[in-house]
């Protein structure tokens, strides 16, 4: 069995692209069979990966399987598009396609009487083709072809609905957004190229090890980093991630919350071997992952778009994911990912549910009293959010404890602390969404609300399902036996301590608790302490005015420039040419008067010549004799 | 045994076309698209008969075909491929047959226009498939007056007349061509007085050894030529002016592969007979090359004419070749060749798309449309493929080029290189922009009377966009005849040594 499967492996990958090219090309008139094709391919490829992840698993250790076919290819470079099956990559394989695959049945339903159904599905495989892609790679190049095909999936599936200009506008910041981010991305493989002569990460991992020029490895390592920083919406790169939720709710939640954001955590843990061996660059990733954990976690509080909300959060744990890596707690970073994966994905799925069932309202306090008429959704919907706020013994808990551990154990208080306030502010505005949108007052969901079908249902139950169970993989419980799957070396992980979990699970509390007490209880008064703090409010409303900065920014240094160059080129690079044209024409012109047909003229011109020559000569021959 | 002579087959069938289209009745509209269109395909066939049937194991010149023609000069009709101007065939062939199909709803001076489409596809191809260096001046020179008749019988005006649009691109196209002149000149009295023999044989010339300075000053005039053609930054002035003049196929074949003969000829020619004048003069070539790259990049941001963003961003799109060429190694050089192509079959087809819109809607500004996806979503689908080609998509062949060049020119010129790489965020920028405003948004009920693309119209959405995926996911189908000719070319020259600081 293990033996067909692991060097077919890349049928993972390709099952899905055949899926979306036979969409495109054949089957897009027909919305039913081009749903069947999407969903039938995904799911075969989840199958799939059990066996491979199956195998990987019964290895001890290391690189199980690795395979390259040539594909760009000269003397000094070589770009192979490679299958590398490892711990890291087995985990990564199972999570995308089960939750690829659940998000495309949800979306049967989501998605329904659509005209561009069969788009939608054929782009969503074509996401998972390329996020699977980018999975299985085994070296820089290919990652990057990748990387940026992820990316194109997800202008497409943000500005799924083009129709709408926040759609498109939204599509475009996350492109050019990413981009940024791609450029030092590119800069840092050219680096690698250029330095080590090979992208291949196995061989790239020997090379590094024995290399010990800090001023390459510094610039190197951080001009990597920016790769993360789009892709998975670090700060200051965030701001395409909170607008890329115009896109479909099932998209948000595969693309934009469990899968592709968190590739930027997944290439930092691929290429742990640089990171970890510059010191720089690790405080550096570290530091930018917390400030955008507290960063986003303090604008979620002050949302009310049910989708921002979540899209905050999702920046905030992508945060605290690369603040994990950052303090070179790698297994902690990728269970985070694993656990967040699934959660998240329930919330986003949740969301999208109320949405439906809300005729497209947004806004949580349009909501209320959700509970009574959609009781799987707001159940499922509050087992998501205790996994996220580290609830135990959810999975949340599980991985957020470790991350907490790792900051502690690594000696930076700081960052513990920040790590701990992040977890009390998430477990705020989570219960402060459920208290208000599902327990509200109001009586506008009771009116309008309606739970949706089992095709939308039965995927937000597995998921609950999941959320509750995957955390114990990495527990104490089970000796820690994710950890013992990744064995990367820097995954040995500190004893686990019993204070910090009761803390972390206490400070979780305590943010449930005041978001009862505010939005529930109402002891005291959200509007009074809007009004008291109305400052603070208003930056955190405003998303700490980074968009505005950014536009105006952008207006100047590039809209500006770019008027005034065209005036350049205008005025001066064609003026300069239209100049000398009109000098010739009008030298000729004048010239032509020359030509009067008298011989008189033409004859005192040649004396003139003659003279002028003799002159000349005249001059030449004394400056010779000098 | 009698070889049949491939690749004189393959110019001289668009010719043949063209004097049968001469002999049809004017009237006879359909008769004259079907005969460009089959010579075309002939064509097109021929080259890739060519590419397939090529020997990459033997490498080197293969279909040569040698006549005899002034033998005082030493000039002879030679003919001849190897793996760069293969794909510079493929591409002129690939993109006259898709221009012929461009152009099918044309209805007035039908005759004239297809009869001088085909002899400037013939022009082009020449270039392409000469061993000879008068040869290849007197093709290059065939083409000038095809293009100048059809801008200024065709074309269109706007911001400027076409007129002064056909005037702009014929008058640079001959000042390039003067400069190239006196190098040729030179070069041939000064390989005479070395050798004795006068010949005009591109790879003899290349197996003498000229006086460094003669070399810098000969490969500068060169440079000043192509860089003319290929719209080095500060004379790419003609570029985007007048391709908003030309006529749909005028561009396509000008943008797609006549700017070529530029990069080619600064390879094939001038860097293969002046390697070390290349070596002095490449450092100023990179640099100019930025002001291509950022600077047009930067200037599409602020266009409103398609035809100006297209045209603005091929110059942007030669500023990568250039450096490319510029920074002298095997990497970077098939970058360079592999770009060419690319932006061929990217720019030929984003000029097809755009001769569809404006055949149909009588504009060009993008700020009159908005949310065309709703109409015609096959255009769309065109626009975007070649959008997401020109910003450099991986699965997309300009991927593999831009790739390629920045990893060949990254070791050469390290500031320069890391400019040139911004210009990936700024085209995606304009690319994106322009495209969105254009075809996303609300839908707009002025342009429900549009028709999307249907039957013919189709094709060169088809052709290209099949070059453009096959190129950009199976790249070594393409690459490993570009690296068997540039490694050979390379080869001969020897290394170079570029300074140091650049």
């Amino acid at each position: 069995m293990y033996e067909f499967i692991l060097p077919n492996a890349w049928l993972i990958a390709l099952l899905p692209f055949l899926a979306a090219a036979l969409i495109f090309i054949f089957v897009h008139r027909w919305p039913g069979i081009s749903a069947g094709l999407s969903i039938f391919a995904i799911m075969t490829s989840f199958v799939l990966s059990i066996p491979v992840a199956l195998a990987v698993f019964a290895q001890e250790g290391g690189t199980v399987f690795e395979f390259s076919t040539r594909w760009l290819s000269m003397p000094g470079l070589n770009v192979d598009m490679g299958l590398l099956l490892d711990p890291l990559t087995a985990v990564m394989l199972i999570v995308v396609t089960s939750i690829a695959s659940l998000v495309q049945i949800y979306s049967l339903g989501y998605m329904k009487g659509d005209p561009g159904f069969s788009s939608y599905f054929a782009y969503q495989s074509l996401f998972a083709a390329s996020m699977l892609g980018l999975v299985v790679a085994n070296n820089f190049g290919q990652m990057f072809v990748f990387w940026e095909l992820v990316g194109i999936c997800s202008y497409f599936l943000i500005g799924f609905w083009f129709g709408r200009d926040s759609a498109k506008n939204a599509a475009i910041k996350a492109f050019v957004t990413n981009r940024v981010g791609d450029f030092g991305f590119l800069l840092g493989i050219l680096f690698l190229q250029i330095v080590f002569g090979t992208l291949n990460f196995t061989g790239l991992s020997q090379e590094i090890a024995t290399y010990t020029n800090m001023a390459v490895l510094i610039p190197l390592s951080i001009l990597l980093f920016f790769g993360p920083m789009g892709k998975s919406a670090q700060f200051p790169l965030h701001v395409w991630l909170p607008d890329a939720m115009e896109g479909p709710t099932p998209v948000s939640a595969l693309i934009h919350a469990a899968t592709m954001v968190a590739a930027g955590v997944y290439l930092v843990a691929r290429a742990f071997f640089i990171f970890s061996a510059v010191p720089q660059a690790m405080t550096f990733i570290a530091i930018i992952g917390a400030i955008t954990a507290i960063f986003a976690a303090s604008i979620a509080m002050a949302q009310n778009d049910i989708k921002r909300i979540l899209a905050y959060s999702t920046l905030s744990q992508l945060g605290y994911m690369m603040m994990a890596m950052g303090v070179g707690a790698m297994t902690a970073g990728m269970f985070h990912l694993m656990t967040h994966a699934f959660f998240k994905s329930l919330l986003f799925l949740g969301a999208g549910s109320v949405i439906v069932a809300m005729h497209e309202e947004q806004d949580i306090w349009k909501m209320g009293n959700l509970y009574k008429k959609m009781p799987v959704t707001t159940w499922t919907f509050i087992i998501g959010a205790l996994a996220l706020c580290g609830i135990p013994p959810l999975s949340g808990f599980w991985s957020k404890d470790e991350i907490l551990l790792a900051a502690y154990a690594s000696g930076n208080l700081g960052l513990y602390i920040l790590g701990s306030l992040v977890a009390f502010l998430t477990a705020f505005y989570m219960f402060r969404l459920i208290f208000v949108a599902f327990f509200g007052s109001n009586s506008y969901g009771e009116e309008k609300a309606h739970e949706n079908s089992p095709v939308m249902t039965v995927p937000l139950i597995i998921l609950a399902v999941a959320a509750v169970l995957v955390g114990f993989v990495n527990s104490p419980l089970m000796h820690h036996a994710f950890g013992h799957f990744i064995k990367h070396p820097a995954g040995i992980q500190p004893e686990p301590s019993t204070a910090i979990m009761i803390s972390s699970t206490l400070i979780a509390l305590a943010g449930i608790g005041l978001a009862w007490l505010i939005y529930q209880k109402k002891l005291l008064s959200h509007e009074a302490l809007r009004e008291k703090f109305s400052g603070i409010y208003q930056l955190l409303k405003n998303k700490y005015y980074i968009d505005e900065i950014y536009a105006r920014f952008g207006e100047v240094l590039v809209y500006g420039a770019a008027r005034a160059m065209f005036w350049f080129d205008i005025q001066v690079v064609n003026g300069l040419v239209n100049g000398i044209a009109f000098l010739t024409g009008k030298s000729g012109e004048t010239l032509r008067y020359t030509e009067d047909g008298q011989v008189q003229s033409y004859a005192s011109y040649m004396m003139a010549g003659v003279l002028i020559m003799v002159v000349l000569a005249l001059i030449a021959v004394e400056s010779a004799l000098l | 045994m009698f070889e049949i002579p491939v690749l004189t087959l393959t110019l001289v069938v668009p010719l043949l076309g063209a004097m049968i289209i001469m002999c049809l009745p004017a009237g006879q509209h359909k008769g004259i698209k079907w005969t460009a269109a089959l010579a075309t395909l002939i064509s097109l066939l021929l080259s890739i008969a060519i590419f397939i049937g090529y020997d990459r194991s033997l490498g080197g010149i293969q279909f040569v075909e040698t006549i005899p023609w002034i033998k005082d000069l030493g000039v002879n009709y030679a003919l001849g491929v190897d793996g760069i101007s293969i794909p510079m065939l493929l591409l002129t062939t690939l993109i006259g047959f898709s221009s012929v199909y461009a152009s099918w709803n044309l209805a007035e001076r039908v005759r004239e226009f297809f009869a001088l489409l085909l002899i400037l596809i013939a022009g082009v191809m020449g270039t392409f498939i000469t061993t000879d260096l008068f040869i290849f001046f007197l093709f290059y020179e065939v083409v000038v007056i095809p293009i100048y008749l059809m801008v200024i019988m065709f074309g269109s005006t706007k911001r400027v007349s076409k007129e002064y649009a056909g005037m702009k691109l014929t008058i640079y196209l001959l000042i390039g061509s003067a400069f190239l002149l006196t190098a040729l000149i030179a070069l041939f009295v000064q390989a005479r007085a070395i050798s004795g023999v006068p010949s005009m044989d591109m790879a003899f010339l290349a197996s003498l050894n000229y006086g460094v300075e003669f070399q810098i000053l000969v490969f500068a005039f060169m440079a000043f030529g192509f860089g003319t053609l290929l719209s080095m930054f500060p004379f790419h002035a003609w570029s985007p002016d007048g391709y908003a003049g030309a006529p749909t196929a005028v561009s396509m074949i000008h943008a797609g592969v006549l700017k070529k003969i530029g990069g080619y000829g600064l390879i094939r020619i001038a860097l293969t007979i002046l390697p070390a004048g290349a070596a002095v003069v490449a450092p100023i070539i990179a640099v100019l090359a930025l002001g291509n790259i950022v600077y047009a990049a930067y200037i599409c941001i602020s266009q409103k004419d398609l035809k100006y963003i297209v045209g603005y961003s091929s110059v942007s799109h030669m500023g990568y070749v250039l450096v490319g060429i510029a920074a002298l190694n095997l990497i970077s050089i098939n970058g360079a060749v592999i770009m060419m192509f690319a932006h061929g079959v990217m720019a030929a087809l984003f000029f097809a798309m755009i001769g569809n819109l404006y055949e149909k809607s009588h504009t060009r500004n993008i700020e009159d449309f908005g949310g065309l996806a709703h109409q015609m979503p096959k255009l769309t689908a065109g626009f975007m493929i070649a959008g997401l080609a020109s910003l450099g998509l991986p699965g997309m062949v300009n991927f593999i080029g831009e790739f390629t060049i920045f990893v060949g020119a990254f070791g050469v010129y390290r500031v320069i290189s890391i400019i040139a790489i911004s210009g990936i965020v700024f085209t995606a920028l304009y690319v994106l922009r322009a495209l969105g405003r254009m075809l996303f948004g609300a839908r707009n009920e002025k342009w429900d009377h549009l028709q999307d693309l249907k039957g013919v119209e189709l094709v060169p959405l088809l052709v290209l966009g099949l070059a453009i995926f096959i190129g950009g996911f199976l790249p070594f189908t393409l690459m490993d005849l570009i690296n068997n000719g540039v490694g050979e070319l390379l080869a001969q020259i020897g290394p170079l040594q570029i300074g140091g600081l650049w």
